[in-house]
């Protein structure tokens, strides 16, 4: 009895291996239609806004290093585009933006702005529904180095501060936390509680999710690198649902982290893989949604989870690969609609949408 | 006195360049083994290509022709740029502007179903378009600014093989089911198959110059039986593997093949190039240039060409598209060109 119960432990310890979700059917369509000599490039970011306009943040096009006297300077190689609900093309934001190295995110807040999260410049602007500026948050590195991978580097990915400016008077950063804030390292996404306060995982190089108010004012952080309780090991995308609690993909550490509106650690929840990308329905009976992407170096896993908040999982859909109905590292999901999710995909160029029967 | 006078003649013979039959030692290394080969009548089309106003194209790498005879060029520009032109050499349109998956151009190969794939050795990627341009497929990943891959023979090791990432790939080519086979590369040393949808199936070889091992292969082809020809290019040899990737030969006797291609329709010829050097190496380059026709068992039926700068000869070919036995396309880093060389074997 005893050996019983240790196994069934370890199969549930294994998470998606052993777990018996049923299979949600589905179909998908290739629906977004690029103009002419535009390309899609790696779909790293997708979102819709109010009226079902669809946002990519996309690498795409080329990006590309300008030699300064003894520094090296970064430009280019992501673009926003936007497209109507039927697929059409409507047009781009942020052209030749300052901040546009390596998509990783995009979303829209509840006042149909745009937001744009770069892995490499760091930062996390704000865009008004008709595309201007109203706010970038943290600071790109103003070079970059440039050399072999494995190599000597300074600062993280793509050249970012090893952590954010440390604040006076403030508390010593915990290890990998980066800095407590507005500097971020290697950001990976931005998601908002019902007050408009801002929530920031920080991400690739730091292991912290960051919260400030609606005007940028930073109010505080927590986590740090390590996977105990509070702790983050990539933590690669985040959702706060309608009473403020914030859900992070611990990506690394294979968990959910549930934490309430001030970061206080409420609950994990496993056995959906790694989680590279989440997002919350809205409505009465929203639904949390968790893709346990394949890297872009293999064919592994890249099925998708839905979920209700408590982490009961009610299915799972897809698997990695090329072909339609496949996924090829899905890094971002969209869910205004529950049955009827967006998909961005690094490895397939693509942005699927996904209707679950 | 006999003796001496002979010793001063060999001494003469061997200053390079002084007399033609005498080879140095590079030479003997980079001159094809197969002797008495019949040269095979040809010419080269003149002004074939008809460049718009405006259009540069920088080192030509990749050629290939679609069933229409549209002719795709691949090549290292300002920009690296895929650019079609028609059966008659006008330009139709560029693919690809801007794309994220090029940096620098290596091959292109156009699939039966006139498919346009684009091997590019910058991003690490090969890119599916339809015959209108649309991306259908990415294979392998760019990394992302920042994390520029390791270059092998700079004293770091490459980083093990991994299923879906490429090191440096060079070709691509399909069976008749349309499974994928690349070959990987100058980082990796491996030929790899996927299936039509870019799964990953198996894979051969590793950096060495045994049987079955690989240094830079360079370019490859399949049969109609799905046999793999790989341009093994710094071990000379071309070595065939059956559709498994398990060896089967390997023909060692036609120089080190840049380029291979093999002829569509029922009796299937195979070409290779042996070509001169990329860095216009004149020692090199007066062994080489050649371009061989083979039985696909490896008998060699004849050779044309020559190193040079002239129309009708060979600047480093890169890439070859055998359009038709006697119609074949040579892709030149030191032309900046292609050439349209039609053969005469029958003259």
């Amino acid at each position: 009895m005893r050996i019983f119960s240790s196994f069934a432990g370890a199969a549930l310890a294994a998470g998606s291996l052993f777990a018996q979700a049923p299979e949600i059917t589905f179909d998908s369509a290739d629906f977004l239609k690029m103009p002419a000599h535009i390309y899609m490039g790696e779909a790293a970011g997708v979102a819709t806004n109010s009226k079902g306009h669809i946002y990519v943040y996309t690498r795409t096009g080329d990006a590309f290093a300008t030699t300064g006297t003894s520094r090296t300077f970064s430009h280019g190689g992501s673009r926003l585009f936007e497209f109507d609900q039927t697929g059409k093309y409507v047009g781009e934001f942020g052209q030749d933006s300052y901040g546009f190295l390596v998509a990783q995110s995009v979303r829209v807040d509840a006042e149909d702005n745009i937001w744009i999260v770069d892995k490499s410049s760091s930062l996390v602007v704000k865009f008004a529904p008709d595309g201007r500026v109203l706010m970038p948050m943290g600071r790109k590195p103003e070079a970059i180095f440039v050399g072999v991978r494995g190599g000597a580097r300074g600062g993280g990915p793509g050249g970012a501060p090893a952590g954010g400016r440390g604040r006076e008077g403030g508390p010593a950063p915990l290890p990998g936390a980066g800095a407590p804030g507005d500097l971020f390292n290697g950001p990976t996404d931005v998601a908002w509680d019902a007050q408009g306060d801002i929530f920031v995982s920080d991400g690739f190089g730091n292991a912290r999710i960051a919260k400030f108010d609606k005007n940028g004012k930073y109010i505080k952080s927590w986590g740090s690198r390590g996977s105990e309780q509070g702790q983050f090991n990539n933590p690669r995308s985040l959702a706060v649902d309608a009473q403020g609690n914030v859900y992070v993909a611990d990506k690394g550490n294979q968990r959910i982290q549930v934490f309430d509106n001030n970061g206080t650690f409420k609950t994990e929840i496993t056995g959906a893989g790694a989680p590279a990308a989440l997002c919350i329905s809205p409505g009465s009976h929203p639904y949390l949604y968790a893709s346990n992407s394949n890297e872009v170096n293999s064919l592994d896993n890249g099925e998708i989870y839905k979920m209700e908040l408590d982490g009961k999982i009610l299915g799972k859909f897809g698997r990695a690969g090329h072909a339609l109905k496949e996924f090829g590292a899905v890094n971002e999901i969209d869910c205004r609609h529950p049955n009827e999710l967006l998909v961005g995909e690094l490895m397939n160029w693509r942005v699927q949408k996904i209707t679950l029967h | 006195m006999n003796r001496s006078i002979c010793l001063a003649a060999v001494a003469l013979l061997s200053v390079p360049g002084v007399f033609a039959q005498t080879l140095t030692r590079a030479q003997e290394r980079a001159k094809a083994k197969a002797q008495n080969v019949p040269e095979i009548p040809y010419e080269s089309v003149p002004n074939f290509l008809k460049l718009p106003k405006g259009l540069y194209l920088g080192e030509v790498v990749g050629v290939a022709t679609n069933s229409k005879g549209h002719v795709f060029i691949y090549t290292r520009s300002y920009n690296t740029r895929l650019l079609e032109f028609d059966q008659t050499g006008k330009f139709v349109k560029e693919i690809g502007e801007g794309l994220y998956g090029f940096a620098f151009a290596h091959a292109v190969r156009i699939d039966p179903q006139d498919n346009i794939w684009a091997v590019d050795e910058g991003t690490n990627m090969i890119i599916k378009f339809s015959p209108e341009g649309k991306v259908l497929m990415v294979l392998g990943h760019r990394p992302e600014s920042g994390e520029v891959p390791v270059t092998p023979g700079f004293g770091v090791e490459p980083p093990p093989a991994e299923p879906y990432t490429f090191n440096r790939q060079t070709d691509v080519a399909w069976d008749p089911q349309g499974d994928i086979f690349v070959s990987d590369g100058y980082g990796n040393s491996r030929v790899v198959k996927y299936d039509k949808n870019g799964r990953y199936i198996t894979s051969a070889g590793s950096k060495g110059s045994e049987p079955g091992q690989l240094n830079i292969p360079h370019t490859l082809a399949a049969d109609a039986k799905g046999n793999v020809y790989v341009g093994d290019r710094t071990n000379s040899r071309i070595q065939v593997f059956d559709n498994d990737l398990k060896l089967k030969t390997i023909y060692d006797n036609v120089g080190a093949p840049w380029a291979v291609c093999i002829t569509p329709g029922p009796h299937q010829y195979l070409y290779s190039s042996n070509s001169n050097p990329d860095n216009n190496n004149s020692e090199i380059a007066a062994v080489t240039g050649e371009v061989y026709k083979m039985e696909l068992d490896g008998t060699i039926l004849g050779k044309f060409g020559k190193a040079g700068k002239q129309l009708g000869e060979f600047s480093t070919v890169h890439e070859m598209d055998c359009h038709s036995e006697n119609e074949i396309y040579t892709a030149e880093i030191n032309r900046w060109g292609i050439q349209k060389i039609e053969l005469h074997p029958n003259k």
